[in-house]
């Protein structure tokens, strides 16, 4: 598969910065755009994330995978704003994030989407869409008042997601109620709305949870197509198959930490990595075990 | 009995004062419980503070009446602020509680000995209304129109001053709901998480609704205490909130129309049906078959039964409202 592809010269350069990258936990990257340092999460006596050293290369795909409970959505909560850590420091574009809330990272120009997935079920498609817009002059009450202050950017603000919603293929649903869309249009959904916020880093939280395998590949066109429209996607992932196609890097999280990064064809080799998804005794049958 | 009066007194009761306080009221919590999703449970403290900002020009400030509009303003901004605060950025049901909770320390504090001087006690304040009443062009003795439409001259000029806010308000909030403003406020109540994942400040929003429905709600406590032409504290109680939140409900939530038509149907309805109750049992107790149903002295309990069953009826058979939408009700839950 990897052969056919083409690649806009954006990612090439991206792809050929993490060559040269050592495939170890916590490497630097030559020109990262997320950074976090010793960020750290306790829920009770559990400790959800540790990651020591995170960095994700601009231009990239980078996947972050881990079994269930491995701290991934958590670290996505706490380098949004989402959650606090009870130390730590990360960085968004050399911007310190530390003291910055939830609402002001999507304007830094750092957006996420849900695991579960969040469409405003009584508002139509394109109002959706157009809630994704930042910086609407119309969203100060006084001005709501006046339809002739944002009428004119409103128009703007509609034709972009009217544009978005044609590449997205939701544009026949454009003044449906959102709820009334299937799970895997509400996956395209909350990723055509987060655009709407003209970002330069794309978190998506488990983008192929529930979505039937033909609409996976038009997903997987979606996520590539990000990185080759110039944004930074890091998105949490268990569908194996789709990480090792679409991703430039892997991350790979175990009880908080990060144990594992490399090119997807270093991580499928990572005994480390296999561990951690099947255990220490892989390979050996029951009765082995059993006898052991 | 008089069937025509019960007619001319339950369509009179469609437009009356009470229809129109209501109303304001309504759409005051419509924007907050209706749009924003906020369970204000104490909409008849803003109320309150509408009514004693205006009673406290003369009873404690000695100003024109005119500031009253200003005072309630400051005192509906510093309960949203205080009630707001500490509860918007938990889930919805905290709110609920404080409101509630906040709406009877308004009405006990206004009521109590120790603040008499500012707020009248329980007596209330009376002589605040006389800039008001003279403004009016009509002879507040004398009855204008023609049954079922007559009222006197002084219920004449707070109805057309109550109904013309309701209007103003309807098309304000008319206006909000359908800019981005109303855009965002909408989202909030679907999933406040999305919204703020977009760059929305989603507690600065719900503030403001908050304190916009307060400022409507305000105006219907002013209207109130103009008809009445005097501030009580016992008429901001809880009753008042809920029964307000039952016209809304009756109406349709989340509609500027659900929010106007549902006050004066359930007050034509209240009125129906207690004058109904009355012609019913004037002369006699009502019996069926020699068994006593219903006699005159239990007329005021027994309608309040008749409009509860009524709502539970609504509930199940109409959960929308009249005016609201079924489609959206259909997609709660999905």
């Amino acid at each position: 598969m990897d052969a056919e592809r083409t690649y806009t010269e954006l990612a090439l350069r991206a792809r050929a910065a993490l060559a040269s990258v050592n495939a170890s936990p916590g490497v630097a990257k030559p020109d990262p755009i997320l950074l976090a340092e010793n960020v750290r999460r306790n829920f009770g006596g559990v400790t959800a994330v540790d990651v020591q050293h995170l960095e994700v290369q601009r231009g990239s795909i980078t996947a972050l995978i881990g079994p269930n409970g491995a701290g991934k959505t958590t670290l996505f909560n706490l380098l949004t704003g989402f959650d606090t850590p009870e130390a730590g420091e990360w960085m968004f574009d050399s911007k310190n994030l530390k003291k910055v809330v939830a609402h002001k990272t999507a304007s830094l120009g750092m957006v996420r989407t849900f695991q579960l997935t969040k469409s405003l079920t009584k508002l139509s498609v394109i109002e959706n869409m157009k809630l994704g817009a930042t910086h609407q002059m119309g969203e100060k009450w006084w001005n709501g008042l006046l339809p002739f202050r944002y009428r004119k950017q409103e128009a703007m603000i509609e034709r972009r997601a009217d544009e978005l919603l044609k590449r997205f293929k939701l544009d026949h649903m454009r003044d449906q109620y959102a709820g009334t869309l299937s799970g895997g249009q509400r996956k395209l959904l909350e990723m055509a709305r987060a655009l709407m916020t003209n970002p330069r880093l794309v978190m998506l939280d488990e983008p192929m949870a529930g979505v039937n395998p033909a609409l996976k590949q038009s997903l997987n066109e979606h996520i590539r197509g990000l990185r080759d429209d110039g944004m930074t996607v890091l998105f949490v992932e268990h569908d194996m198959d789709m990480v090792h196609d679409i991703s430039d890097w892997v991350v790979v999280m175990a009880e908080g930490r990060i144990i594992a990064e490399g090119t997807p064809e270093q991580i499928s080799a990572n005994p480390a990595v296999i561990e951690a998804y099947l255990g220490t005794h892989q390979g050996k049958s029951l009765l082995e075990e059993e006898n052991a | 009995m008089d069937i025509i009066k019960i007619l001319e007194n339950t369509i009179s009761a469609f437009f009356g004062i009470d229809a129109a306080y209501f109303a304001l009221a309504a759409i005051g919590l419509n924007i907050q419980f209706g749009y924003t999703g906020l369970l204000n449970f104490g909409q008849s403290a803003f109320m309150a503070c509408g009514a004693y900002g205006l009673g406290m020009t003369s009873q404690y400030f000695g100003v024109g009446m005119w500031w009253g509009i200003l005072i309630g303003l400051a005192f509906v901004i510093i309960l949203g602020l205080l009630v707001g605060i500490p509860t918007l950025r938990l889930r919805a049901d905290y709110l609920a509680i404080v409101t509630i909770a906040t709406a009877e320390i308004v009405r006990l504090v206004v009521r109590s000995v120790r603040f008499k001087e500012y707020f009248g006690g329980s007596d209330g304040i009376n002589s605040f209304s006389k800039t008001f009443r003279d403004l009016s062009p009509f002879d507040p003795g004398a009855q204008y129109g023609v049954r079922p439409f007559q009222y006197s001259g002084y219920s004449l000029w707070t109805m057309i001053v109550g109904w013309s806010l309701v209007i103003v308000f309807s098309v304000l909030v008319y206006l909000l709901m359908k800019s981005p403003w109303g855009r965002v406020i909408k989202a909030i109540r679907e999933d406040e998480d999305a919204v703020r994942s977009l760059g929305k400040n989603v507690y600065s929003y719900k503030m403001q609704s908050l304190i916009l429905g307060g400022v409507v709600g305000m105006f219907s406590g002013m209207i109130f205490a103009l008809d009445r032409g005097s501030v009580q504290p016992d008429n901001y109680s809880r009753d008042v909130t809920f029964y307000v939140l039952t016209a809304l409900v009756l109406g349709g939530v989340a509609k500027v129309s659900g929010s106007v038509i549902g006050p004066m149907m359930f007050w034509g309805l209240y009125v129906f049906s207690d004058n109904f109750l009355r012609e019913l049992t004037k002369d006699r107790p009502f019996e069926v078959f020699g068994v006593g149903i219903i006699q005159k002295s239990q007329v005021g309990p027994v309608n309040y039964m008749l409009i509860g069953l009524g709502l539970m009826l609504l509930m199940t058979f109409r959960p929308q409202g009249v005016f609201g939408s079924k489609e959206e009700m259909a997609l709660d839950g999905r």
